[in-house]
């Protein structure tokens, strides 16, 4: 800032005739108290707006929201923890459920076996019984066979010894055969 | 900022080239063309008004429906809000939140003021000393009567640095002094400076544009620059406000 100029401002011209500014408009100090009174005011009126008005509601208005947000968060956490406590509740059923599968299997298994048991040791019992006739009705078949033998043997004998030319004694050929036979 | 008006004076006078970078801060009375008194209604007043109205409009009524889920103005506002509400808080702490709605004042003022001065044709009250040398006196008022206030003598230790040598600190308490009182002139001269040296700038640019072989360049300048300046115009409001709080903190707690 040249001086000159600025000496032109104090005497009160800070515009030339063009209506140009002379130096610096800042230095003007013909126009400080104007805008030094406009400042004031408007400086005052935004004060009374922002305190009265503007920052209270904005400070209401963020409470409310993190109110709203930590409200939100609890709901949250609760329904968390009930969604746990349910799956719990499920899991329990689920491992109920399944013992007691358990216990009707074995049961049935249980009972099956001794049905079992039961129809193994009955159709034992038949068989023995069936393997006892068969084996009387053999020994009798096999008795009866022998004493066929020996009738067969005793007549075929008696033939034999006519055939030869012999006398057939009844009781000498019996003895012969039985004695044969015994062996 | 006004290229119409150079533009006019590139036609009246199209062999010479014409910078009038200096005009677009005059002051000028919206009705009439008297003298300037304190009372009259400027340029000045139109456009600190036009500053309320934007403040008026981004705090008062983007939240008049106090949404839970907010509009984009509503979360602009509260984003506002949140911003110089937390910078208040981190420096001077818990104390420092008494003093929110002065901080904020401040900040709303300046940045709306800076961005209604990067509209074309505009006046922009923060390129004035007139206007940043009270709203830095008021900072420094302030927290020098807050601090005698709240600490009584003891705020004078702000200038003793008990941390050093004991033959440094009459040395150290004569530089923490000055600096403390060129603070007031740092913080008005910083943000009148930097807006008005864009401003100025950017107009120059434009009376450039008034040949044509170089227009295009000088266009591709005003762009770059109005780049620059809106990010200048947030963050010489974001200094101010920050420095506010720093200056705010030592009225709090004067000890180093």
């Amino acid at each position: 800032m040249a001086t000159e100029p600025l000496a032109k401002e104090v005497a009160g011209t800070c515009v030339d005739a063009g209506g140009s500014a002379i130096g610096m408009p800042q230095l003007c100090f013909d126009w400080f108290p104007n805008q030094i009174f406009w400042l004031v005011i408007t400086l005052v009126v935004i004060f009374l707006v922002l305190s009265r008005v503007a920052l209270p509601r904005i400070a209401a208005i963020l409470a409310e929201r993190q109110g709203t947000i930590t409200n939100d968060l609890a709901a949250a956490e609760d329904l968390k923890a009930k969604a746990v406590e349910a799956e719990e509740a499920y899991n329990k059923a689920l491992a109920d459920a399944r013992s007691e599968a358990q216990r009707i299997a074995a049961e049935a298994r249980a009972e099956i076996q001794s049905g079992l048991d039961d129809a193994i040791a009955k159709a034992d019992a038949e068989i023995a019984a069936k393997a006892a006739e068969s084996e009387k009705a053999i020994a009798d078949i096999r008795a009866g066979a022998l004493e066929g033998i020996q009738v067969v043997a005793k007549d075929t004998a008696a033939e034999l010894v006519t055939a030869l030319g012999g006398e057939a004694d009844a009781a000498a050929i019996n003895s012969a055969v039985d004695a044969q036979t015994k062996g | 900022m006004a290229t119409e008006t150079t533009a006019a004076h590139g036609a009246e006078e199209s062999s010479s080239l014409v910078f009038h970078p200096m005009d677009q801060f005059i002051v000028k009375p919206l009705f009439g063309d008297g003298a300037i008194a304190w009372y009259t209604p400027t340029n000045v007043t139109l456009w600190m008004f036009l500053a309320i109205a934007a403040i008026f409009a981004l705090l008062v009524l983007s939240t008049s429906k106090r949404a839970i889920v907010p509009t984009r103005m509503q979360s602009v506002a509260e984003l506002a809000y949140g911003f110089i509400y937390k910078m208040l808080e981190d420096i001077c702490g818990k104390e420092g939140v008494k003093y929110f709605p002065y901080v904020m004042t401040l900040f709303m003022f300046i940045v709306c003021a800076n961005f209604l001065g990067m509209i074309p044709t505009s006046f922009t009250t923060t390129s004035h000393f007139a206007v940043t040398i009270p709203l830095a006196l008021a900072v420094f008022l302030t927290v020098t009567i807050l601090g005698f206030v709240k600490n009584g003598a003891a705020f004078l230790g702000l200038f003793w640095v008990s941390s050093a040598p004991l033959a440094l600190r009459p040395v150290l308490a004569i530089i923490e002094l000055i600096s403390y009182f060129v603070r007031p002139v740092s913080h008005s001269i910083r943000l009148a400076g930097n807006v008005m040296a864009g401003h100025a700038v950017i107009k120059v640019f434009a009376g450039f544009a008034a040949i044509a072989v170089i227009s295009p360049v000088s266009v591709l300048a005003i762009t770059a620059m109005y780049g620059l300046e809106v990010l200048v115009s947030f963050i010489q409001a974001y200094v101010f406000t920050i420095l506010t709080c720093v200056y705010l903190k030592d009225a709090l707690h004067p000890s180093h």
